[in-house]
C-alpha cells in the first residue's frame, strides 16, 4: 500500500451555522431572488434580443395592468379597476386554498401528493349536482343548490383524502405513492363523467346552467360600484372566502389542540406514542381536514370560476400549491406571499412567451430558474462555507 | 527513534458553536496500541472520524509515515491504510462473512468468493479471530460480527486500526479474546487506536493513553507509568470521590408491583423473560446491565408503550390502596386510572421530547389535553417552562428556544423537569445522566434523591455501575432479559455486579 501522490486539500468544506440573525436569513433571500432575475434575464435576451427590462414591464404587467402616466386616475386606483390584478388574485386565491389544504398533512410528515385529485373529485362532485339540479323546482332555491354543492365537493374532497389515510392508518401503506394513484383515478372518472354528460362525443363540457346560473356563485354588485373592475364582481366570493380560511388555518395550526398533536406526529411518531397520542386517529382526522379544504378548493373553482369541469380543472395547482407550502414552511400567513410569487411569476412568465412568440415552456423555465434560486439559497441560510486555512 | 504511523498535529473541529475537538494532538507508533479516552461526548469519535475520512478538520494537520496528507474520504483513508471498525457495525444481513469482506472491493480477474473465504481464513488463522466465512451475519452474535469488521479492514490492508469502543457490546470473556488478537496485530507491526472509556481495559491492552476532556487534548501518558485514579483525574478535571448523597428510605411501601412478565420483540427474540421485582415509594430502585439486556423494553412496558406476552403489572394507589393491572394498557388509559407515572426515556430527542419544538412548547406534551376547549393554552407551560428554568438551572436563551438548540444537559434538565413536574408517584429514568457534565449529573443525582425523599418510587436505569452503588438502595441486575440478581445498594459489590451482567450469556452460550 504506497500512499498516493500529493492531493491537493479542498480550498473550501461547509460548516453548519449555529442560529442565523433575521436580517442575514433575509439578506441572503433577496441576494437570491436579484440572483433570479440576473439570470433568467439573461435567458429572455438569449431567447428574445430584447432588454431584460422590457421583460420585466411584462411580467409586472400580467398582474397589475398597464399603467397609462396620462391618466388622471392615480396608481392604485388604476390596478384597481384593472381586469389583470383581479385575475391575478383569483389565481392567487386558488393556488391558495389548495396549499392550505395541504399543509396540515405535509406538517405532519404526510407527503400527500394527491390534491389533484381531491380537488377534481370534490369538483366533479359538484359539478354533478349542478347538472342534475337544473330545472323546475331549483330554478326558485338557488341557495340550497349551493349548500347541496358544497356538501358534495367537501364528501367529495375528503372520501379521496381518507381513502389513503385508512390505508396509511391500518397497514403503513406509503401514502406519496398511493396519492399519486389516487389522481389518475380522479382524471379518468372526471373524463368519463363528462363523456356521460355529453352525449355528442365532444369530450368538452360547456358551461352548465348558462342561462338559469343555478349553483353559479352571485356576482357582488357593489365592488363595481366602489369604482372595482367589472371582474371583481366575478371573482370576489372567491378571495373573501380563502382570505377566511387562511386566518382558520392559521388559528387551528397555531393553537388548537388538534393543530399541537399534528406537530408532535409529525416531529416524532415515537413522542406521540409517548405522551399518549392516537397516532391512527390524528393522521385520518388530519387527512378529513385536508380533504375538505381540497373539496372547497373544487367547489370554488367550478361554481365560483369555471361553471364547468374539464380534467385541467385544478390548473396543476394540486402540486404547485407543495411548494407554496414547502417555501412559506406551513405558514398560513406566508403562504400569501409565496403564492402571490408563483402566480406573479407564472401570468407574467405565460405573458411573455404569448407576446414573443414562444410557448408555454418559456414560462416554466423562468419560473423554474427562480424557484431554484429561492429553495438554493435556504443552504446559504443554514450552511456556511469556510476556506480552508492551514497552520505550521 | 523511527517514524511514528500516524501523526495529528493541532486537529480543531466545529459544529456550529460547540467545539468537538480543539488543538488535538496524537501519536501512533508502529506495532503500538493507543488508548483514547474520554468520557462521553468528549469528542473521541468525532477525532476518530476525521483520521477515517467523514469528517473534514477545520484545521491542524496529519501525517503518516512522516509525510502530511489530506483525508478527504472514508475510500481515501484506506488508501493510507486507515481502517475503522465503527460502533455500529455496517453489514449486510443477509450475506456471509466473505461476502460481505468482498463487498465494494474492485479486485481486478473474476470474483472467486472461494478464494476471498480463503483470505479470509488465513487472516484470521494469523491473529487469531474464530469466524467461519460462509456463515450469514443474520446468524452471527455481536462480537462475530465485529470480529468480521476487522477482518474486513485487515483484508483492505489496513495498517492503522481504529476500534471505537469495540468492549462496549461485549461480554468480559469476549473482551479479554478481541484483547488476544490485538495483541498478535500489534506484534504484526499494526498500529491500533481503541476508544473506550473503560479504565482496567485501558490499563490492560495500552500502551499509551491519550486523554480527552470536552474536546480538549489533555495529555498522552505511558500506560506502564500510571494508574486509575490518575486516568480518572486527567479525565474528569479533578479527582473526585462520587460522594453522592443518599438517605434512608422513610415509610416506604410497595408501589409497583411487576409479576413473570414476558415480552418478545419484533424478531422474535425474548427481549423481558420472567421479569418479577417490586418498586417501593421512597426509594432508589436501579437497574444494571449491559446495554440492550431489556432495560429499555422494561421501562417501556411499565409506561404502556409495549405489548406484553404474559405477566402482571399492578400499581398500588398510594391514597385509597387500591390495586390496578396496567399490564397492556396505552399511557392515556394509565394516567385516566389515577396512576401519576412519569418516564424519562432514553432517547430524549425522539421520543421524550420535540427537538423542533421550544421549551413552552415541550412543557405542554403532559398538559396540552386538559380542559374542554379545543384550544391548547399555553399559560400554565409557559410558567412551568419559566420554572424549570430557573429551578434546574437550564441554560438557554428563553422558554420559546427550540430544546435542540440546547446541551445534553438542559435538554435533559428539561425533560426531567417537566416529568416531575406532574408530581409523580413512581419516576422512571433511563440513563438520565448519559452525555451529562459531571455538574449536570450531579444536578440529576439531587432531583431523583428529592423525588426518593417525597415518597415516589424512583427506577433509576443506570451504565455507571460505581453511580448505581452510591445512590440507589437497591439494584436489580439484568442480563439477556432475565433478571439475575437484586442486590442492597448499601453492600454491593462493584465485581459482583459485574458478575451478574454477564452470568446469563456466560452461562448460556
Amino acid at each position: 500500500m504506497s500512499a498516493p501522490k500529493k492531493i491537493h486539500e479542498p480550498p473550501f468544506h461547509i460548516v453548519k451555522r449555529p442560529a442565523i440573525a433575521p436580517w442575514k436569513a433575509l439578506l441572503i433571500r433577496a441576494i437570491a431572488i436579484a440572483a433570479a432575475l440576473a439570470v433568467s434575464s439573461l435567458v429572455l435576451f438569449v431567447l428574445t434580443k430584447k432588454s431584460p427590462f422590457e421583460a420585466m414591464r411584462l411580467v409586472y404587467e400580467a398582474s397589475f395592468g398597464v399603467f397609462n402616466k396620462n391618466s388622471d386616475r392615480g396608481f392604485f386606483a388604476q390596478v384597481f379597476t384593472g381586469r389583470r390584478f383581479w385575475a391575478m388574485l383569483q389565481d392567487l386565491c386558488m393556488l391558495l386554498v389548495i396549499a392550505l389544504a395541504v399543509t396540515p398533512a405535509f406538517k405532519m410528515k404526510y407527503w400527500n401528493l394527491g390534491a389533484q385529485g381531491q380537488v377534481l373529485f370534490g369538483g366533479l362532485c359538484s359539478v354533478a349536482v349542478m347538472f342534475y339540479l337544473s330545472s323546475g323546482y331549483w330554478e326558485t332555491h338557488k341557495a340550497l343548490v349551493l349548500l347541496l354543492m358544497i356538501a358534495a365537493a367537501v364528501a367529495g374532497g375528503i372520501v379521496w383524502a381518507v381513502i389513503p389515510a385508512l390505508f396509511k392508518a391500518r397497514w403503513n401503506t406509503n401514502e406519496s405513492l398511493f396519492t399519486l394513484m389516487m389522481n389518475y383515478i380522479a382524471i379518468q372518472l372526471v373524463s368519463c363523467m363528462i363523456n356521460v354528460w355529453v352525449p355528442t362525443g365532444s369530450s368538452v363540457m360547456g358551461v352548465v346552467n348558462q342561462n338559469t346560473q343555478i349553483g353559479w356563485l352571485p356576482n357582488m354588485t357593489f365592488p363595481e360600484a366602489w369604482g372595482m373592475s367589472p371582474s371583481a364582481k366575478n371573482y370576489f366570493f372567491n378571495i373573501v372566502i380563502v382570505l377566511v380560511l387562511t386566518a382558520v388555518m392559521f388559528v387551528y395550526l397555531r393553537y388548537s389542540k388538534h393543530g399541537y398533536e399534528l406537530s408532535v406526529v409529525g416531529e416524532s411518531v415515537n413522542t406521540a406514542n409517548y405522551i399518549g397520542i392516537n397516532v391512527k386517529k390524528v393522521i385520518i382526522r388530519t387527512l378529513v381536514f385536508s380533504g375538505l379544504l381540497c373539496g372547497v378548493a373544487g367547489f370554488l373553482l367550478v361554481s365560483g370560476t369555471d361553471h364547468s369541469i374539464t380534467t385541467g380543472l385544478d390548473r396543476g395547482y394540486g402540486f404547485t400549491a407543495i411548494i407554496v407550502a414547502w417555501l412559506a414552511k406551513f405558514n398560513p400567513l406566508t403562504m400569501i406571499l409565496t403564492s402571490f410569487l408563483i402566480i406573479f411569476l407564472d401570468r407574467g412568465a405565460s405573458d411573455i412567451a404569448m407576446n414573443m412568440g414562444f410557448n408555454e415552456s418559456v414560462g416554466d423555465i423562468i419560473t423554474g430558474i427562480i424557484i431554484f434560486f429561492i429553495i438554493g439559497c435556504e443552504f446559504f441560510i443554514n450552511y456556511r462555507i469556510v476556506k480552508t486555512h492551514r497552520e505550521g | 527513534m523511527s517514524t511514528p504511523a500516524i501523526v495529528l498535529k493541532n486537529i480543531t473541529k466545529t459544529f456550529g458553536q460547540i467545539v468537538a475537538n480543539k488543538n488535538i494532538n496524537l501519536s501512533v507508533d508502529r506495532g503500538e496500541i493507543v488508548a483514547l479516552l474520554g468520557e462521553n461526548g468528549s469528542g473521541k469519535t468525532t477525532l476518530m472520524n476525521m483520521i477515517a475520512g467523514i469528517y473534514f478538520p477545520d484545521e491542524g494537520q496529519i501525517f503518516i509515515d512522516g509525510s502530511e496528507v489530506v483525508i478527504k474520504s472514508p475510500k481515501g483513508a484506506f488508501r493510507y491504510g486507515i481502517g475503522m471498525i465503527h460502533q455500529h457495525f455496517k453489514l449486510v444481513d443477509l450475506f456471509s462473512a466473505a461476502e460481505n469482506v468482498a463487498l465494494g472491493l474492485k479486485e481486478k480477474g473474476k470474483f472467486d468468493i472461494k478464494e476471498v473465504a480463503e483470505r479470509v481464513r488465513q487472516i484470521s488463522g494469523r491473529y487469531g479471530f474464530d469466524i467461519d466465512p460462509n456463515k450469514k451475519i443474520y446468524e452471527m452474535s455481536v462480537s462475530e460480527k465485529q470480529t468480521v469488521e476487522i477482518i474486513k479492514v485487515l483484508y483492505r490492508g489496513a495498517n492503522i486500526l481504529i476500534l471505537d469502543e469495540p468492549t462496549a457490546v461485549l461480554t468480559p470473556q469476549e473482551t479479554q479474546k478481541l484483547f488476544a488478537v490485538l495483541r498478535n496485530m500489534k506484534k504484526d507491526g499494526k498500529s491500533i487506536i481503541i476508544i473506550t472509556h473503560k479504565l482496567h481495559e485501558v490499563l490492560s491492552i495500552s500502551d499509551n493513553v491519550v486523554v480527552l476532556r470536552k474536546g480538549e487534548y489533555v495529555g498522552t501518558v505511558k500506560t506502564a507509568e500510571t494508574d486509575e485514579a490518575q486516568l480518572t483525574e486527567m479525565m474528569v478535571g479533578k479527582k473526585i470521590a462520587l460522594n453522592i448523597e443518599r438517605s434512608e428510605p422513610e415509610e416506604s411501601a410497595d408501589r409497583l408491583f411487576v409479576r413473570g412478565i414476558d415480552l418478545t420483540n419484533h424478531d422474535g427474540v425474548k427481549v423481558l423473560d420472567d421479569i418479577t421485582f417490586t418498586a417501593r415509594s421512597g426509594e432508589i430502585l436501579g437497574i444494571a446491565g449491559i446495554a440492550g439486556s431489556g432495560q429499555k423494553e422494561l421501562l417501556e412496558a411499565i409506561a404502556g408503550l409495549q405489548k406484553l406476552d404474559g405477566g402482571e403489572i399492578v400499581y398500588v394507589n398510594p391514597a385509597s390502596g387500591q390495586e390496578e393491572d396496567l399490564r397492556n394498557k396505552t399511557p392515556i388509559q394509565i394516567r385516566e386510572l389515577g396512576v401519576r407515572l412519569s418516564f424519562v426515556p432514553e432517547d430524549r430527542l425522539g421520543m421524550g421530547l420535540v427537538g423542533n419544538m421550544d421549551i413552552i412548547d415541550n412543557m405542554m406534551l403532559r398538559s396540552y389535553k386538559k380542559g374542554r376547549s379545543v384550544f391548547v393554552e399555553r399559560k400554565g407551560p409557559r410558567e412551568l417552562a419559566d420554572k424549570v428554568i430557573s429551578d434546574l438551572e437550564v441554560v438557554t436563551p428563553g422558554p420559546t428556544t427550540p430544546v435542540r438548540r440546547l446541551s445534553g444537559g438542559n435538554v435533559q434538565k428539561v425533560l426531567v423537569g417537566r416529568e416531575i413536574a406532574a408530581a409523580p408517584t413512581v419516576l422512571m429514568a433511563a440513563y438520565p445522566v448519559r452525555g451529562l457534565d459531571i455538574n449536570s449529573s450531579y444536578a440529576i443525582y439531587n432531583l431523583l434523591n428529592e423525588q426518593k425523599r417525597k415518597g415516589v418510587a424512583v427506577i433509576f436505569v443506570g451504565e455507571d455501575l460505581d453511580v448505581l452503588i452510591e445512590l440507589c438502595d437497591r439494584i436489580l441486575v439484568l442480563c439477556a432479559g432475565r433478571v439475575t440478581g437484586i442486590l442492597n445498594g448499601r453492600d454491593a459489590d462493584k465485581s459482583e455486579i459485574g458478575l451478574l451482567m454477564t452470568r446469563q450469556s456466560g452461562g448460556n452460550d
